[in-house]
């Protein structure tokens, strides 16, 4: 079969022919991107979390050296990851720990690795800023009860965190989702480097990207919606239900009082 | 009854240079009801802070029922023992009314769901919110959050309550509301210290009056002797100016 001249033609011909291996890129891509936003989201909460514990002068003298090694050893690793680019670290990583000390990686593991770990660079200081968006005063009001620092974190401060760091998560993911083409640069055959393969075979440099644009932008702002419709699941209802039964008497049942507020 | 539920003596705060707290000294019975009065930046709001370890007081010693706390290892056991009612109210904005007030409850006395809902409601009735346990704290204003925060610290059943300006954020008509449940507390001989600018419910609800003026007690003493016929001249010129308002 020849290549259409015009370009409607060779768009219905790229997808004929080449549909289902793009396809299977961007599923590549999509796979890649949310696993290693899901992971780094998980490596950002632990690193934003230790790096937001306070070291007061009460604490034992272990603890506060332990304290201290930990957030130098996170903050090395989140300047690291953050200051240098993708693209290099995919390289340094695959191939250069491979020549350097023999370690063989799966292409797989080293994608999901590379982005997972650059994802939780960029979400620890987001979970820390998340942290420290929550105002001081329910930390006060959760130690005036009683509570210690993990119970005020687990019950009053990361719930919060989190759900105000669900736009920084989206963005995340957005990013994800168009960065993992730096990985054809260790041979993952996801969207961009199917891509290249088809724009080279025929030379439709125009047309084979212009379709691959559409699949990014379709990827990306379907992922951005999802997001959207969590966050609003997050926030909860906007309305209450006044209680104007007797709530007690699911309970005890001991006390008594009159429906007198009806509702507001 | 005149056992000393809490005994500060010689208490120092420093914020850097700045002494806020200059040697306080008072004590507090059970069933006492403390009201802190004097001008703002006078260490009113800090000392209430200390006693509950929200600042670490630089020297000094709080004694509760007899034990240096700040020699304590068990900081949280002792919190749970003396609630705290915020200006701001600090409710948790994650959790609904009723949840709020169950939180201590069950994570910090261990106790079941039903038993920390029953407790809940019954104190939530106390302050009259009982028809809003469903909303967030978001949803309220200003002085049902406030109720909502008193029957939280109510529900931990506390020896003793501070109260740190609970009605200073509050619309003028909103105040009432605060003030009543107070009131309504006092009456049931629950102990409070209360940090406060209304001075007419300071002199009604209380029985022991401390002025304090630039970091130390200038005056103590039950509430007519204060109010009635202070004797140091800063006293004197604050109610003043005090009454010159109202």
């Amino acid at each position: 079969m020849s290549l259409p001249q015009d370009f409607w033609g060779r768009i219905i011909f790229i997808i004929n022919e080449y549909g289902l291996s793009l396809l299977k890129g961007a599923g590549t891509t999509l796979l890649i991107a949310l696993v290693g936003t899901l992971i780094g989201c998980v490596i950002g909460l632990i690193v934003g979390t230790i790096q937001a514990i306070p070291i007061s002068k009460k604490d034992n003298i272990f603890k506060k050296i332990f304290l201290r090694i930990l957030k130098i050893i996170m903050s090395i690793y989140v300047e690291v990851f953050r200051g240098t680019p993708m693209m290099v670290q995919a390289m340094f990583i695959y191939y250069g720990l491979a020549v350097c000390f023999g370690i063989n990686m799966s292409m797989w593991f080293a994608a999901f690795f590379i982005v997972s770990i650059n994802t939780g660079a960029y979400m620890a200081e987001t979970v820390r800023g998340g942290i420290l968006s929550v105002a001081d005063g329910q930390t006060e009001a959760a130690k005036a009860l009683g509570m210690t620092y993990t119970q005020t974190m687990l019950y009053v401060i990361l719930p919060q965190a989190l759900k105000n760091i669900m736009p920084q998560i989206g963005n995340n993911l957005i990013i994800n989702i168009k960065d993992t083409c730096v990985l054809s640069v260790i041979g993952t055959v996801e969207l961009f480097f199917a891509t290249k393969s088809v724009a080279g075979t025929y030379y439709t440099y125009f047309e084979a990207n212009a379709i691959a644009m559409v699949m990014y932008l379709c990827m990306t702002v379907s992922c951005a919606k999802l997001l959207r419709l969590i966050e609003n699941k997050l926030n909860g209802p906007e309305n209450y239900s006044l209680s104007t039964t007797d709530t007690l008497a699911f309970t005890s049942g001991l006390l008594k009082y009159p429906n007198k507020k009806e509702a507001k | 009854m005149s056992e000393r539920i809490i005994k500060v003596k010689n208490l120092k705060k420093n914020f850097g240079k700045h002494e806020v707290l200059k040697n306080i000294n008072f004590s507090v019975k059970k069933g006492d009801i403390t009201t802190i009065i004097g001008a703002s930046g006078s260490g009113k709001s800090t000392l209430l802070r200390c006693i509950n370890l929200l600042e670490n007081p630089t020297d000094g010693e709080i004694l509760y029922n007899g034990e240096n706390i700040l020699n304590s290892k068990n900081v949280p056991a002792y919190r749970a023992k003396v609630g705290m009612v915020f200006q701001n109210f600090n409710l948790f904005e994650n959790m609904n009314v009723l949840q709020n007030c169950m939180v201590g409850l069950r994570k910090v006395l261990k106790m079941n769901k039903e038993e920390a809902k029953e407790r809940s409601l019954y104190y939530l009735e106390k302050v009259g919110m009982t028809p809003y346990i469903n909303a967030k704290p978001r949803q309220l204003s200003g002085g049902q959050k406030q109720r909502v925060a008193i029957a939280r610290a109510l529900a931990m059943q506390p020896d003793v309550l501070l109260f740190d300006e609970p009605t200073s954020a509050l619309d003028p008509q909103m105040v009432g509301e605060v003030l009543s449940v107070i009131k309504k507390l006092a009456e049931e001989g629950l102990t409070m210290i209360i940090v406060t600018h209304e001075m007419a419910f300071a002199k009604e609800i209380s029985n022991h009056v401390v002025f304090m003026h630039n970091g130390v007690i200038a005056e103590e003493g039950n509430a007519d002797r204060i109010f009635v016929n202070p004797k140091k001249a800063e006293t004197k010129e604050f109610l003043q100016r005090f009454i010159a308002c109202a």
